[in-house]
């Protein structure tokens, strides 16, 4: 194995994780956001509340999907290039609704108005709830594999499909997984961050979804093992199962947290667990592949032929190694000094 | 419809936009933090007020810098998948690592500065908007270094068609990267003075805490003085640079056609409509514009009749762009001088106040202006020399996909950009007496 195979590997498992922690950070975000027509609807005091909760992190919860972004164009060029070219339309409705949810969370609040503030919050569940969404089945799309083939006439790996083949059910299902797996999630960082009525609300109607969300996990465990070919790896190195079975593990140690004494710090723990093995889980699955075609093997996009140069990939490995751990403890430090226990009764 | 037109349009309007709120967050973050290490070494409250104030309005741009940053990063997959093929061996780790290095610098103590008035020391509170103002002009680096590269490509060998990474310390030390970094730096200082001078004009015009604005108004004056001077003698040299490297884009600036040495500069330049020379071209002054783009008048400036015209740029755009811009760069300059010689009247200016809220957009026009030059005086080239913006498409995206985004983009683009600025109107109006918190 030459050294620029193994910094593409290495690459490759640090895409999955920028990925990983993107789900975990902005997916609270995203969570507190869908709940707001539901927790939020009676009072001003509340959503405010919900918004501070959220508001000093978005952003640099965001910048991790940013990097993510970033890396698969720096590591993997040409899976970012066929990836953002063949998922087109739905990544700018994706981008639209990122943006729509950013602004409107913060300008919010430089107008008192009670129908500007009820149009921005209309912005921000629509902009979280689409893009939840998308992430979800773009994701299951790329699990169950996309029809990518190398076409000679364009030089260029191209998408024979069309926009309703990404509507699969089972990516469908994905999508409506990320979903419920992010009001949970959001709903426990909500109830963590609370006191009085609106964590009452939050524990009460997190602990309402998650039987959805826990059975909608496993009915998307089976259909991934039925319909994507993601089970290869684990059929080859059994080993591997440790991590899907760990998910399980995580999810359901999060369900009991909730339930039992309700301890929401641990529930949420147990969650960041979870939505971290899940997404290593399919990204490991995908191994040696970012991009799989379901159509044939050589039109996967993969750690050896997407691959950026060794040089490239190994400055970028030095500067990750420096700053990304050093991002990490400035990012926590900032969130115990910033997170506040907002209490509404 | 051609998709790589179409694809063109919106990335202009994509980069249009954001740099619409990118000058404003390197230049008032600076100001903020000068304001607030005041406040901390004196413990006045007025500069406390004025680090709040500036801030406030700065907080508002910032979030729609972030939010439009975002789709330019999406835009070189989805619109320009054949040039993220080609460059991301270089230009997708430059990217990588401004977020990585800097983006969440930026994006993490702007919070502890927005949210942490009270949750952290003072002296670690200007420390982090100082933090925020460092990390803003080190993502502006990395990203003019990247396009850097586009213009004038280093560091670089082609293997297997595609351009892969040969020297980073010369990725790094691109000539024709730093000389754009120093010139949008500075434009973005002026830029910034110019606003917050203009928003102190109002405040004197209606006569509410002149004391206060006239505190801020003396500071911005100095910092326009400055950097409208470093402005123009950073245009200069890049000027040289762009003479050196990129001889199609100067010609088409200049609108020089004839080879010659000892090039003279007319003074009355009007090209024709049909790109194939000038229609007036007269008053010359001997060599002048040779020296300029030289230092010595003896120098040969190549014109465009010796460039192939399938590697010239469009020259009206770039010529009318180039000549805009010199002209409301002078202006500012003038202004700037004259304003720092009489800072101490200008709050009794009565109606002439006006001048200075009716410049506030003129920095704002240059600097777009100034993309223009830059962008389209590259063109037919994505990368200069290299890749022609018509291979660098996305074979798998259909026009009407992309005119349907264009579409929805330039509408939510207007949307969000108009509600900006009428809410930074809002707050600079208000004055520094709403001492709001954020999220209240």
């Amino acid at each position: 194995m030459d050294s620029s195979y193994v910094l593409s590997v290495i690459w490759f498992v640090l895409w999955g994780v920028l990925w990983a922690v993107y789900f975990i950070l902005d997916g609270y975000d995203f969570g507190i956001a869908m709940w707001l027509p539901l927790i939020g609807a009676s009072s001003e005091v509340e959503r405010s509340a919900m918004y501070r909760v959220t508001g000093p992190f978005w952003d640099g919860n965001e910048v991790w999907l940013i990097t993510a972004g970033g890396v698969t164009f720096a590591a993997f060029p040409l899976a970012y290039a066929v990836l953002f070219s063949s998922l087109y339309t739905p990544l700018m409705i994706l981008l639209f609704c990122l943006i729509l949810r950013g602004v409107a969370s913060e300008l919010r609040f430089q107008w008192d108005n009670r129908w500007y503030r009820f149009i921005c919050d209309g912005a921000v569940v629509t902009g979280s709830l689409v893009a939840v969404i998308l992430l979800g089945v773009a994701f299951s799309n790329l699990f169950r594999g996309l029809p990518l083939e190398y076409d000679e006439a364009t030089q260029f790996f191209m998408f024979r499909g069309n926009l309703l083949n990404l509507l699969h059910p089972y990516c469908l299902l994905g999508g409506i997984l990320f979903v419920l797996m992010f009001l949970v999630h959001g709903g426990l960082y909500l109830g963590w961050r609370t006191e009085g009525d609106l964590r009452k609300k939050a524990i009460y109607l997190t602990q309402a979804v998650w039987p959805i969300f826990f059975v909608v996990f496993l009915l998307y465990v089976v259909l991934t093992f039925a319909w994507a070919g993601l089970y290869k790896n684990y059929f080859s190195s059994p080993l591997l199962l440790a991590l899907p079975l760990l998910c399980a593990i995580l999810f359901v140690l999060s369900g009991f947290h909730l339930y039992w004494k309700t301890k929401v710090g641990k529930s949420l723990l147990a969650s960041c667990g979870g939505i971290l093995t899940l997404t290593l889980t399919g990204v490991l699955g995908m191994f040696p592949n970012l991009i799989p075609s379901r159509l044939v093997a050589s039109g996967s996009l993969n750690v050896v032929n997407a691959s950026s140069s060794g040089k490239t990939l190994g400055i970028m490995l030095v500067v990750a190694v420096i700053f990304v751990p050093t991002v990490i403890a400035y990012q926590i430090w900032a969130h115990k000094k910033l997170a506040v226990t907002v209490k509404v009764d | 419809m051609d998709p790589v037109i179409l694809s063109r349009l919106q990335f202009a309007l994509a980069t249009a936009v954001h740099f619409l709120f990118v000058p404003l967050t390197i230049g008032l973050s600076f100001y903020t933090a000068w304001m607030e290490t005041k406040y901390v070494r004196s413990g006045k409250e007025i500069y406390k007020k004025q680090a709040k104030f500036w801030g406030r309005i700065f907080l508002i741009n910032f979030v729609l810098g972030v939010v439009t940053g975002i789709a330019l990063e999406f835009q070189f997959g989805t619109n320009w998948a054949n040039y993220s093929k080609y460059v991301g061996d270089i230009f997708g780790s430059l990217l990588a690592i401004e977020a990585t290095v800097a983006f969440f610098l930026e994006s993490t103590f702007i919070a502890v500065w927005a949210f942490g008035w009270d949750r952290v020391s003072k002296k670690f509170h200007c420390f982090s908007i100082w933090l925020v103002a460092f990390a803003g002009t080190i993502s502006a680096l990395w990203i003019l270094l990247a396009n850097g590269f586009m213009q004038n490509p280093v560091g670089y060998k082609v293997v297997d068609g595609v351009a892969r990474l040969a020297s980073f310390t010369d990725v790094l030390t691109n000539t024709y990267g730093w000389h754009m970094y120093l010139h949008t730096v500075c434009g973005a200082f002026v830029l910034s003075s110019f606003l917050i001078m203009g928003v102190c004009a109002w405040h004197f015009f209606v006569g509410r805490n002149v004391e206060f604005f006239h505190m801020a108004f003396k500071t911005a004056s100095g910092f326009a003085l400055i950097f409208t001077i470093c402005s123009a003698i950073a245009g200069h040299q890049l000027g040289q640079v762009t003479a050196e490297h990129q001889k199609s884009k100067f010609a088409a600036m200049e609108s020089v056609w004839v080879t010659e040495p000892n090039t003279p500069m007319y003074l009355l330049t009007i090209p024709n409509l049909t790109e194939d020379g000038n229609l007036v071209q007269t008053l010359p002054v001997p060599g002048a514009l040779s020296f300029l783009a030289t230092n010595r008048f003896d120098q040969t400036i190549t014109g465009l009749n010796d460039i192939d015209p399938s590697e010239r740029p469009p020259v009206w755009p770039v010529f009318a762009s180039f000549r805009i811009m010199v002209g409301l760069g002078c202006l500012l300059l003038a202004v700037a001088i004259l304003t720092y010689i009489i800072k101490s009247f200008v709050p009794s200016l009565g109606w002439g106040l006006w001048i200075y809220i009716l410049l506030i957009p003129v920095p704002y026009l240059a600097a777009e202006l100034g993309w223009m030059v830059t962008e389209i005086g590259r063109q037919p080239w994505v990368v200069f020399g290299l890749m022609k913006t018509s291979a660098a498409g996305s074979p798998p995206v259909d026009w009407y996909q992309i005119l349907s985004t264009l579409v929805v983009m330039a509408g939510i683009y207007a949307l969000i950009a108009i509600t900006g600025f009428i809410l930074m109107i809002k707050a600079a109006i208000k004055g520094p007496d709403d001492t709001a918190e954020h999220y209240a």
